[in-house]
Order: C-alpha cells, then structure tokens, then sequence
C-alpha cells in the first residue's frame, strides 16, 4: 500500500515536471526567433556540436526553423561569411531573417550526413506533429517511430492533447508507449509493454528484442509482458513475411511464364527449336529504349507514358523479325529440328552482334517512368514495388489475350488445326504456310512484350535474352509441349519454388536445386505437368 | 567480329616483323612501345570497364601529344575478354606474344586477374591493376595501384561502426558469388568479430555474376534488419547487378537513415541510369571521387569532359562522370611512364625496379606513391554519400595517403607473409 502511494507520488512528482516543462515551451514560444548564430550552429561545425544546436533550437520552434530544416534536407542551405543562406533557383534568402537577398559565388554547400540527416528528419516530424494537415502529422508520426526516445515524451504528450483524429491517437499512444519502454518506472514499462503488443511495426520488434537482450530488462513481470508482445507481433509480422515471398514468387513466375508464351507457340505448337527466342526478347526491349528516347526528345511533358507506346512497337518490331525469320530460314527447315536449332543459334549470334554494332556493346538505360518508381506498402513489413505488380498484371493480361487468339478466332482456329495435322488442315483448304507465318509471328511479338517488360526490372543489353532462354525452354519442357496452360502452371510453379528456396538457401544454391528438380521430373515424366491425349500426341 | 580484328593485328604483325627484320636503325627509334588495354567491353563486366579502355586511351594520347616515352609514341592495343574468365587469359597471351606489349593495363574483376597472372608470370610481362580487391596476392609483374582492404573495406567498416555511421551493430555482408566478395567478408567477417560482434549478427549472402532478381535479399535485409539492433548493408555486389539492385532498394522503401548500404564497387559510372533520389545517403568507400575539390581533380575532369566530348563516348559526351578505378589507370599509366623514363628501358625488370618509389600528383588531391617494396600505392580514404545527382557528398576521409597492406592481418597465417614479391605466388 505505502509503496502504491510513493509510486502514484512519484508519478505526479513526473507529471508535474512534464507540464512545467510543456509549460515553459509554451512561454517560450513566442519568446526568441531563430538567430542567425543559431542557424549557424546548426549548419557547419561538429556533428555532435550540430546536434545539440538543432535540439536546442527545437525548444523554440518557429516558421524560420522549419524552413532551414527543410532546405538543409534538400541540399539548398549554404553557408557564407557566417551566414546561412536559402539558395532555390529563383529567390535566395537569408534563413534566420527571411529577407531575401543575392547569393554570392563562394557560397559553400553544407554537407549533412547520414546521422544528421535522420536527426533533422526527425526534427522536422516532431515540428509536422502540430500541423492542421492530417497527412503531415500521420508522416510524421511514422517518422519519429524509427526515433523513439523518452526525451521526445513531452513533445508526443502535448501533441496526443491536441489531436482530434481518433486514428492517429491511437498511433501516438504506440508512439508514446515505444518511448516509455525505457523509462526508469516499473509500472510505466509494464503498462508500455502491454500497449506495444497490439503493434505491427518492426522498428516495435526491434526495440523489444533490444529490451530482451540479456541484462537490459532485469524485472520478471515487465520481461514476461515483453515477450507476449514480442510474440504477438512476430506472429504479425511473419504475415507479411510470407506475403512476401508468395508475391516474390508470382512476380518471378510472371516473368517466367511471359518469357515462356511466345516460346510455347512457336516450340509448342509449331515445334520449332527457335534458340533465337531470347533474341526477339532483346529487340522488344532495345524497341522500348527507342521509344523511351523518341519521347525524351519530342514529348518530353508525355515522357511518363512512353511505356504504353513501347508496348505495341516492341510487340511489332518483333513480330515483323520474327515473320522475316520465318520467311526467310526456318520455313525451309521445318521437319528438321536439328537443323533449325543450328540455324537459330546462328542467327541469335548474328542479331546480338547486330546489336552490338548499332548501340554499343554496354547496357543501354531504360528509366521507370514515376509512376512505376517506388512501392505500395501493404503492411509494415511488406512494400511491393509498383513495376512488379505491373508486370504481373501485364503477363496476365497477355494471356488471357492470348488464349483468346487461339481458341476463339478463327486464325487460331487453323493454328490449332495445323498444329494438330498439318495435313488434314492443308486438305481443308487452310494456307498452312501463311498460318506457319502468322504463328511465329505472334510468337516473335509475344517475346517482344516480354522484352518491353523486362526492360523496366532488369538490365537492358545485347546478352538479356541469353539469360532467359535456358529457363523458358526449362518451362515450356516442364509444362508439356504444346500446352499453354501447362505454360503457366510451370512458369508460376518454378517462380514460386524458386523464391522459396532462395530464401532458405541463397540465390546460387536455389538455381542449382531447380534445375536438379527439372532433370528429375522430365526423367520420370518426360511429356511435362499436361501432356497431349489423342491421336496427334502419338505422332 | 572478335576474329577480325585479331587477323588485322597478325597482319600488321607479320609488317612489323618484316620491318624489323631490316637493318633500319633510324625507324627502329621511332618505332611505337606497344601498350595492351584489357578491359571488358562486352557482358556483364562492360558498365564498368569499358570506360577504363576510355581513360587508358585518354592518358596515352596525352603522353603521345607530349612527345610519349623515350621518345618514342605509344601504341595502344586493345582488345575484349567480354566479361569470359578463360578469354581474359587468352587475350592476355595474345596481346604478349604476339602483340609485343611492352606493359598492359587491365582487369576489374579478381577472378580475371587470377586468370592472366600466370599468364605475365610466365611471358615476365607487366601488369598494371586498377580497382580495389580483397589483396593475398602479391606477384612481382602486376601492380595494384588500386585499394587493397585496409585501404577500403576496413575503414569503410570502421565509419558504420562510429556514432557518426549510425553505430551499426548487426551486418549483412551481401556480394556477388566469386573471389573478391569471398575473400573481402572473409576478412570483414574476422575483424567484425575482433571488434565483438556475434556470429549471429552476421549475415553473409550472394548472388551469381548478372542476377537480377533482387526481391528475396531484399525481403531478407528487412527482417534481419528488425530483430533489434542497428544494421547496416556492405555489397561487393560487382558489374550490371547493380543496377536492378538499387532499383529494386529504393522501390522497396529501405531508407539510408535506416539501413545504410555501403558499396566498394559502386561508384558514379555504375549509378548512371539510376534514379538516385531515393538512395540519397547510402555510402561508397573509394580512394576518389569526382566531387572531390582540388585543382588537380577539376583538370582531370576537365580533360576527361573534353575527350569524351572529342571522341563522342557514349553516355560521358553528354554527361561525362569520372571514378576511382579511372584515377588508378590514370596513376598507372603515368607512373609506368616515369619508371621506363627512369630505367632507360622498357625492358619489364627495369621497369619493375624503376617502379618502387614513384610518385604522382594524383586527382584525390595527394601525391599517390609506389610502395618500395609490395607493389601498392598509398593513397587517401574517403567515404561518400550519394547524393539526389549521382555525385557522392564526402562524410569522412583520412588525414593522408594511407600504406596499403595485402596480407590482412585478419586472415589467419598472413603474419608469416612477407610483404614483398619473392617471384613466386601463391593463388
């Protein structure tokens, strides 16, 4: 009971304190501006000396600190004979003042490094918590979550008075819990501990593993709390692992299975060995660079689209080499497989080198375009970046046109009469040397998309469809020759299989293990996951 | 293609040979030193060296406008291994024995290295090396005007390590699969652990030359990075992986101020094609960089802005870039020039004994010197931020040119080592 009493005495001891402290906030608000010695303190000298001035000029927010803070975290603050100055590209103003005045030419650029720059992040997160805008105080309550300390206690108290959103209060409260953590009371720990469990942030993880590690928590009750809530939050968190690695690998498997299509119509269907397939992936890709080019020069202002017109050039220009191949070497090697693979491998070697002579034999740059830059963050611990999630979409969409194509059209009709007897179809009065064409077309065309969608992931060059041919032979082999779908359960299959091991056994050893898979499976099943029933399967 | 060139060099070979065969002392004086470039200018490798080529032409074209050595011009040949370990030897044979190189400047990669260096044992030719690497090698017919560890990947360590860094106490060692990443963690793995951390704060990752995919380390960086304490990333990732590496970084939300990743092949040319706004802070440890300011630094640039813009380089026309493994060609090529100045000769054991205590004011802004004994230059540190341009913001830098030590003394039995070529290595 006595010792209830000088806890709760000892808590408004605390209490009274903070609200002095807030207090003498309040006062002094109004009290100093900015100085220019100030300002100074906070741009040159030692970091740790830097520090301390920023912390201090912190206890006196005004609008002229949040505008050097800000300037500071954009590299537009400079320093000149003991002045700090504000430097955009059409006014420069002096940062205590406010005035505008001229840059001079020896202005020299302060130069904020890693520490620094999360102290003013932090900084300017802690000023964001009093804004009217909802959004700038959500940000920055998600700043100051990665730098939870108790000295930031009043700050979070005044601002949880203040806020109206029940949203963010909730938030603030697990903010205020992360800071008190570390507190010296016993109950607050244990009441922080308590609160922390609903979190599902890892920099919340992390601090609670810190406070387990041996030695720093030493009270039984408080360890007991923290590993409940530890727990809970790790059984969160590996949520988001596992979303992770699932869409990792629906993300590779699309690429697979992209890759693959085209290889599955001319290999699949027609049953030509066409080792220049990787190729036609390269000219997709090379197509969408020129493109992206054609618009940096002249249509700069529509330059973030550029990707939707690379995709029907990258998909023709393709198609149109994939026609001329045919037209010119494999229509005359059909029935002859060894002969094609020779042919096409000859003629892969020939379009690299072309390549090569035309844009140089080092990678060319193909940008994202904004929209495709940066992540959706679906949980805490889970960001899917937005041009994998397009490129799922993408392949899906690709094949469900295609699918479209050869079973409800009439080409593909007489594709699939042609694949299934070439003769018979021929006596029907079917062109089949234009259907062979129009086929290895699509085929070419569908490499080239998939070109188009590997140029925005990986590395464009002369050698990018070198990388892929291996594996889209791999899984069109897998799934069953001649079978779209089989196509697809591969691609995404492997995809899967492939992420899932890399995360237990590192990107080398995943690949070696996968290909061992494949050796396998096609030594006990060699007509693939579908294989063709009928007649023709025979032949 | 590759077989063109080659029969136009025989060629020109057979000429030369039938040249020299006359008894014409007068042109035998003018004759041109022959000087190999062995740089990658295809596959994987390319992003990297194929603008080394560039710079070893630039410098030879500058001496040749001064007169070149001896008074004789230089004539650069070169050819391209195309990122093919084997080829590298190869080509290596090719540009002695048949090209008659006095000296050749080349390699990036530590496995192409291994693979030419019987190649110069054997010929007692000379190599001139470029780029950092992990060190344990120390032949007497190649010289590292590159980093070795102490120079680079420690310091870069130590940095993370301090309260300016962001004291990081947990490391993921992440690097492409061969021997210079292998052998670096090996080193950074013992001296992480002098320094008392546990082995489970290590997490040691790689991946194969030209992987893509950088989704899964990614992911595993993040968890790793959440089990309580401060992480920070150091990649010896190498060549074009690079590129979807840090795209794959900055889509995927892993702030500087959060998990800094610190790379030791990674400079300016490699971040050209990378929207760099959100890896603003993540660090590079080199010997240079082209944002360092001095006088000999603005006319290495100068000179390299205005070549590149003679010669229409790709990419360096419009936006020239310099880098480290540029300045140690750079240094190379000039110190080769003093040291056959000094011997009289380019005879390869006169040179190598002309080399030791050579000088050059190099771009860092110090004077780089040729150790007298072990074939390595002492240079500066420095550590740089990149910046939302692609330049690197310079956070940290050593007092003065530091003495490169190949033999880490983290590496187990290298006490014994001596510091000096005995004429036989060990690979």
């Amino acid at each position: 009971m006595i010792l209830k009493i000088r806890h709760s005495q000892a808590a408004i001891k605390q209490l009274r304190l903070l609200f002095a402290a807030i207090g003498l906030m309040f006062c002094s608000f109004a009290a100093q501006a900015l100085t220019q010695a100030q300002a100074l303190a906070i741009s040159v000298g030692e970091n740790d000396d830097r520090v301390a001035a920023l912390t201090q000029a912190l206890a006196t927010p005004d609008p002229a600190l949040s505008r050097l803070i800000d300037a500071l975290l954009d590299d537009t603050a400079k320093v000149v004979s003991g002045k700090v100055l504000i430097v955009t590209s059409d006014k420069t103003t002096d940062a205590a003042t406010g005035q505008e005045t001229t840059a001079p030419d020896n202005a020299e650029d302060i130069v904020n490094n890693n520490r620094l720059r999360r102290e003013l992040e932090s900084a300017k997160a802690a000023l964001g918590l009093f804004s009217d805008n909802v959004e700038t105080r959500t940000a920055a309550i998600t700043e100051l979550r990665a730098s939870a300390d108790e000295k930031k206690l009043p700050l979070i108290d005044r601002a949880l008075a203040q806020e109206s959103d029940v949203a963010l209060q909730a938030r603030l409260q697990q903010l205020r819990a992360a800071m008190l953590i570390a507190s010296s009371d016993r109950n607050k720990r244990l009441e922080a501990a308590t609160a922390l469990a609903s979190s599902s942030q890892p920099t919340v993880k992390s601090l609670l593993q810190g406070r387990l590690a041996a030695g720093v928590e030493t009270d039984p009750e408080v360890r007991a709390a923290l590993t409940t809530a530890l727990r809970n939050i790790e059984s969160r968190l590996a949520w988001g692992e596992r979303l992770g690695v699932v869409f990792s690998g629906l993300s590779l498997g699309s690429i697979l299975f992209l890759v693959a299509l085209g290889l599955a119509i001319c290999y699949g269907l027609m049953g030509v060995i066409n080792m220049a397939h990787g190729e036609l992936m390269m000219i997709g890709a090379y197509a969408t660079y020129v493109v992206q080019n054609a618009f940096r020069q002249h249509f700069p202002a529509a330059f973030d689209y550029y990707i939707l017109a690379a995709i029907p050039v990258a998909f023709a220009v393709s198609a149109l080499v994939g026609a001329a191949l045919e037209r010119t070497v494999i229509r005359w090697l059909y029935g002859r497989p060894l002969e094609t693979l020779l042919a096409t491998w000859g003629i892969s070697l020939m379009l690299i080198q072309l390549m090569r002579t035309i844009f140089g034999a080092q990678n060319v740059p193909v940008e994202n375009p904004s929209w495709l830059s940066g992540g959706w963050e679906v949980l805490s611990n889970l960001t899917l970046p937005y041009n994998r999630i397009a490129i799922v979409f993408f392949a899906f969409m690709v094949l469900i046109l295609v699918y479209v194509l050869i079973n409800k059209t009439r080409l593909g009709l007489f594709v699939r009469g042609v694949t299934q007897n070439r003769t018979m179809a021929s006596c029907m009065g079917v062109n089949t040397a234009r259907i062979d064409m129009y086929a290895f077309a699509l085929g070419s065309g569908i490499a080239g998309l998939a070109g188009c969608a590997l140029s925005q992931i990986g590395n464009v060059g002369p050698d990018l469809g070198q990388g892929y041919i291996v594996d889209s032979f791999m899984v069109v082999v897998l799934g069953g020759v001649g079978q779209l779908a089989g196509t697809v359960y591969a691609g995404l299959g492997l995809g899967v299989l492939n992420k899932l091991l890399e995360g237990w056994t590192g990107a080398v050893l995943a690949k070696i293990i996968v290909l061992v898979f494949i050796v396998v499976f096609i030594q006990r099943r060699p007509q693939g996951i579908f294989a063709l029933k009928g007649r023709s399967a025979e032949s | 293609m590759t077989q063109l060139p080659r029969r136009g060099a025989l060629k020109a070979l057979a000429t030369a040979a039938l040249a020299a065969a006359l008894p014409f002392s007068a042109a035998q004086a003018a004759e041109p030193i022959k000087v190999g470039v062995l740089h990658s200018l295809s596959g994987t490798m390319a992003i990297s060296e194929t603008v080394l080529k560039d710079v070893a032409l630039m410098a030879i074209e500058e001496i040749n406008a001064k007169g070149g050595v001896l008074g004789r011009k230089l004539e650069p040949v070169v050819v391209d291994p195309a990122s093919n370990w084997p080829l590298f030897a190869e080509k290596a044979r090719q540009l002695i024995s048949k090209d008659k190189v006095a000296v050749t400047f080349g390699c990036w990669t530590s496995v192409s290295r291994k693979s030419v260096l019987p190649v110069f044992e054997e010929l007692n030719n000379l190599l001139f090396y470029p780029v950092q690497y992990e060190g344990e090698e120390l032949s007497k017919n190649v010289f590292y005007t590159g980093a070795a560890p102490n120079q680079q990947a420690i310091p870069a360590v130590e940095y993370l390590m301090s309260k300016d860094g962001g004291s990081a106490k947990r490391w993921v060692l992440l690097g492409t699969d061969y021997v210079y990443p292998r052998t670096t963690n090996k080193i950074l793995r013992s001296f992480l652990k002098s320094k008392g951390v546990a082995e489970a704060d290590i997490m040691e990752e790689y991946t194969p030359f030209g992987h893509s995919d950088y989704q899964t380390i990614i992911a595993k960086i993040k968890k790793f990075a959440s089990e309580g304490k401060k992480t920070a990333v150091v990649s010896t990732i190498n060549g074009d992986s690079n590129v979807p590496f840090y795209k794959e970084l900055g889509n995927q939300g892993l702030k500087a101020t959060d998990v800094p990743v610190v790379a030791f092949s990674v400079g300016e040319e490699e971040l050209r094609g990378v929207d760099t706004k959100p890896l603003v802070g993540h660090l590079a440890a080199w010997n240079y960089f082209m944002s360092l300011k001095n006088p000999a630094n603005a006319e290495f640039t100068k000179k390299w802005a205005a070549y590149a813009k003679a010669k229409g380089i790709a990419g360096h026309k419009d936006k020239p870039l310099t880098n480290d493994p540029m300045e140690a060609t750079y240094i190379g090529i000039y110190m080769w020039k003093q040291a056959v100045e000094k011997a009289k000769s380019t005879d390869t054991d006169k040179v190598i004994a002309a080399m030791a205590g050579q000088t050059f004011k190099a771009p860092s802004g110090f004077t780089a010197k040729m150790d007298e004994r072990n074939h390595h230059l002492h240079k500066p540190v420095f550590i740089g931020e990149i910046k939302a341009d692609g330049q690197f913001n310079i956070v940290w830098k050593t007092p003065g040119p530091v003495r490169a030590n190949p033999w880490s003394p983290f590496i187990p039995g290298n006490d014994k080592k001596k510091d000096v070529p005995d004429g036989k290595t060990v690979i």
